[in-house]
C-alpha cells in the first residue's frame, strides 16, 4: 500500500494545500447554492481563464519578493509602465490607429514583446539594485520606484489610456489555443517553470535560505546580494508578462490600470502559505488561492455586488486567513 | 553641541535642502516668494503634515500605516452623515467624534499587529481595504458638495490669522488652522520626547524584546501608537474636507505614499527607534514645496510623481548608506 502510505506523507507535508483545496471546494460549493443559473454557466468559468492569469502572475511575483523577506510595491507600475512602452512603439510603428496598427506583422509585435520584457526587466533589475546593492528596505525602496514607474507612464502618455494594440498583441490577451485561453497557457507555463526553478534548483533553495535566515545564508557562502537582486528581476519580468496580458485583453493601456491589484496580489500570495517574513512559499498553494479568490469574487459579482464591496470582502479575508494562520501557529 | 554633530543631524540636513530648494526655485520664478504663494505652501502641508505626526510615531515604534487615508475619510463620513442625520451644528463634537471614530479603526490595527503579530504593512492593507471597501460599497459613494457641507466647519475652516491683498487684488491669507498643526506638533513631540509612553515607543522601536524585558508594556505602546494614528488620521479627514468644502469618500488615495515619504525624508527609519518631530516636518515640507513648485517652475505636472519617487529613492539611499556605516 505505497500509494496509502504517500498520501499521508503529502497530507503531513502539505496541509496548507490541503485546506486550500478545502476552501476552494467550499467557495465553489457555496456560490453555487446561491447563485445556480448564473455561476454555474461555463461562460463564467471560461471568463475567468482570460481574467484570472494577469492576476495570477502577479500575485507569483508577489511571492518571489516575499520569499526572501521583501515585498515589492511597484509590480502595478511595472505591468503598466511595459504594456505602454510597447503600445508607444506599436503606435509609432503602425500609427495611433486603424489597419495599419492592428495588422502589424509578427516580427514588429516581437519587437514589442521584447520592448515590454525589457522594460520590465529593467525595472525590475533598479528595484534589484537599489535593495540588494543599495541596501534599501524592499518597502521604501519598491515605494519610490512604484512612484517612479507610474510617473514615467504619466510622462510618456500624459494622463490618458493608448488605446489600441496589434491584433496578433491582443490575441495573447485573448486568444486561445487548442481551445484553451492563451493567458492561462501562459499562467501554467510560467508558474511551472518558476516552481521548478524554485525546488530543484540551487538558486531556488538559496532564495529560502535567505528568506529564512539572512544571515545564515551569508555564513553558509551564498552570494545573498546576487540571488537577492535575480529574484526581483524575475518579479519586474512575471509582472510585466501580466502587463502585456492586462493590455492585450483590454487593447489599452493606462498608467492606473489594475490598482486594486495590489492589495489582491498580497492576498493572493499570503492565503496561499507564503510567510511575508520570508522563507516559505509554494507555487501550487498561490495557483489554488487565485481560483479560490476569483471563484469568490466572480460569485460576488454576479450577485450584484458592487466592486467596492468585493474589496471589503478580499481585506475582510486577508485579516481573517492571517489570524486563522496565527492562531494555529500558535496551537503548534 | 558642537556644530559637526549638529551638521550631522537629519534635521540639519534636509533643512539645508529645503533653503537650497526654495533659493533655485526663487531663481527660476520669482513669483515663488510672494507672501499669497508662501500662505498657500503652509496651508497645503496642514492635512500631510498632521497625518505625518502619527505615521512618524508607528514607524519610531517599528511599525507602518498605509491604511490611515481610508481611516480618514471613514471618519469624515459618517461624522457628516450623523451632522446631517442630527441637525447638529458645531465644530467641536464633529471633530471629537471623527477623532474617536479614527482611535476605534486604529484598534483595529493594534489588535491584527499585536494580537495576530502579522507584519503591520500587510495587516493595514488589509484594514485599509476593509474599511474603505466599506465606506463606498455600505455607507455611501456620493460626495458631499458646498451647498451641502455644514456651514459651521466651514466657517471654523477659513478662519484667517492674517490676510494681504496682493498687488493684482487678489486675496491671500494665513489660515489659523496651521495653529492646529503646530498644536499637535508640539504636543508629539513633548510626548516622544518627555513621557514615559514616548520612551515606550522609542524602546519598542530598538528592540521590542528588550523593551519588554524592561518592563515596557509592549501591547500598550502597540495600541497607543496605532490609535493615535487613527485619531489624528480622523480629525484630519474632516479637517480636509472643511477647508476644501467638498466631501469625496474616494478622496486622499494613495496620499499613504507622500506621508511615509516625508516621514522617511524627515530622517525617520523604517526599522524604528530613530525618528524626529522636526525632521517630520521638515520632510512635509520638502515633498509639499516641491509637489506645489513644478508649476511655478513650468515644470509639467506629469513629471511629479516621478520627482517625489525620486526624491523617496535618494532620501532613502543616503539613510541606508548611514545606517550600514553605524552598524560597521
Amino acid at each position: 500500500m505505497t500509494s496509502g502510505l504517500d498520501l499521508r506523507r503529502f497530507v503531513r507535508r502539505d496541509t496548507n494545500i490541503l485546506q486550500l483545496l478545502g476552501l476552494t471546494v467550499l467557495i465553489f460549493a457555496a456560490m453555487s447554492a446561491l447563485n445556480p443559473e448564473k455561476f454555474l454557466r461555463p461562460y463564467n468559468f471560461e471568463s475567468l481563464t482570460f481574467v484570472a492569469p494577469e492576476l495570477g502572475l502577479l500575485s507569483i511575483a508577489m511571492m518571489l519578493a516575499m520569499l526572501t523577506g521583501g515585498i515589492d510595491l511597484s509590480v502595478i507600475g511595472i505591468a503598466n509602465l511595459s504594456a505602454i512602452v510597447a503600445g508607444l512603439f506599436f503606435h509609432a510603428a503602425g500609427g495611433a490607429r486603424g489597419p495599419g496598427l492592428i495588422n502589424l506583422p509578427a516580427t514588429t509585435v516581437a519587437a514589442g514583446l521584447t520592448i515590454a520584457l525589457t522594460t520590465g526587466l529593467l525595472a525590475g533589475a533598479v528595484n534589484g539594485l537599489l535593495i540588494a546593492r543599495v541596501r534599501i528596505t524592499p518597502i521604501l525602496a519598491t515605494i519610490g520606484t512604484g512612484q517612479v514607474y507610474v510617473g514615467l507612464s504619466l510622462v510618456l502618455t500624459g494622463g490618458p489610456a493608448i488605446v489600441g494594440f496589434p491584433a496578433l498583441w491582443d490575441s495573447i490577451g485573448n486568444g486561445t489555443l487548442a481551445g484553451v485561453a492563451v493567458p492561462l497557457l501562459l499562467l501554467l507555463g510560467i508558474a511551472g517553470v518558476v516552481a521548478l526553478v524554485l525546488t530543484r534548483t540551487a538558486f531556488g533553495i538559496d532564495l529560502f535560505l535567505i528568506g529564512t535566515s539572512a544571515k545564515a545564508a551569508i555564513f553558509a557562502g551564498i552570494r545573498v546580494g546576487r540571488a537577492t537582486f535575480l529574484s526581483y528581476v524575475a518579479t519586474g519580468l512575471l509582472a510585466s508578462v501580466a502587463g502585456i496580458i492586462l493590455s492585450g485583453r483590454t487593447n489599452a493601456a493606462k498608467s492606473d490600470y489594475g490598482t486594486s491589484y495590489l492589495l489582491q496580489a498580497v492576498l493572493i500570495a499570503v492565503l496561499g502559505g507564503t510567510n511575508p517574513a520570508g522563507g516559505r512559499a509554494s507555487v501550487l498553494g498561490v495557483v489554488i488561492a487565485l481560483v479560490a479568490l476569483m471563484l469568490l469574487s466572480s460569485g460576488l459579482q454576479l450577485m450584484r455586488f458592487s466592486n467596492f464591496l468585493v474589496d471589503f470582502i478580499w481585506g475582510a479575508f486577508l485579516l481573517i486567513v492571517i489570524a486563522i494562520n496565527a492562531l494555529r501557529n500558535r496551537r503548534r | 553641541m558642537t556644530a559637526t554633530s549638529l551638521l550631522r543631524r537629519p534635521e540639519t540636513v534636509i533643512f539645508l535642502v529645503i533653503v537650497m530648494a526654495m533659493l533655485a526655485i526663487g531663481l527660476v520664478n520669482p513669483a515663488f516668494w510672494q507672501l499669497g504663494n508662501m500662505f498657500s505652501l503652509v496651508r497645503a502641508n496642514i492635512v500631510t503634515g498632521i497625518m505625518a505626526l502619527g505615521v512618524l510615531t508607528v514607524m519610531i515604534s517599528g511599525g507602518i500605516d498605509v491604511s490611515f487615508p481610508a481611516f480618514a475619510m471613514m471618519a469624515m463620513y459618517l461624522t457628516l452623515l450623523w451632522m446631517f442625520a442630527t441637525g447638529y451644528s458645531g465644530v467641536a463634537l464633529p471633530f471629537g467624534m471623527a477623532t474617536a471614530i479614527g482611535i476605534g479603526l486604529g484598534a483595529l490595527n493594534a489588535f491584527f499587529v499585536h494580537s495576530v503579530r502579522m507584519i503591520p504593512l500587510i495587516v493595514t492593507l488589509g484594514t485599509g481595504a476593509l474599511v474603505r471597501g466599506f465606506l463606498l460599497g455600505v455607507i455611501g459613494t456620493s460626495t458631499i458638495n458646498i451647498d451641502r457641507m455644514p456651514t459651521p466647519l466651514i466657517d471654523f475652516a477659513r478662519i484667517d490669522l492674517l490676510s494681504t491683498t496682493g498687488p493684482d487684488g487678489g486675496h491671500a491669507g494665513l489660515t489659523a488652522m496651521v495653529l492646529i498643526y503646530l498644536g499637535f506638533a508640539l504636543l508629539v513631540h513633548l510626548m516622544l520626547r518627555h513621557t514615559m509612553i514616548g520612551r515606550s515607543v522609542f524602546a519598542m522601536g530598538g528592540d521590542p524584546e528588550a523593551a519588554r524585558r524592561v518592563g515596557f508594556n509592549i501591547r500598550r505602546t502597540t495600541f497607543f501608537v496605532y490609535c493615535l494614528a487613527g485619531g489624528l488620521a480622523g480629525f484630519t479627514g474632516l479637517l480636509h474636507v472643511s477647508m476644501i468644502w467638498l466631501a469625496n469618500p474616494h478622496d486622499l488615495a494613495g496620499m499613504e505614499l507622500d506621508v511615509i515619504a516625508a516621514v522617511v525624508l524627515g530622517g525617520a527609519s523604517i526599522f524604528g527607534g530613530r525618528g524626529s518631530v522636526l525632521g517630520t516636518m521638515f520632510g512635509v515640507f520638502m515633498l509639499v514645496m516641491v509637489n506645489n513648485s513644478l508649476i511655478i517652475m513650468h515644470i509639467s505636472t506629469t513629471w511629479q510623481r516621478v520627482v517625489v519617487g525620486v526624491i523617496v529613492i535618494a532620501a532613502t539611499a543616503v539613510t541606508a548608506w548611514r545606517d550600514r556605516k553605524r552598524i560597521a
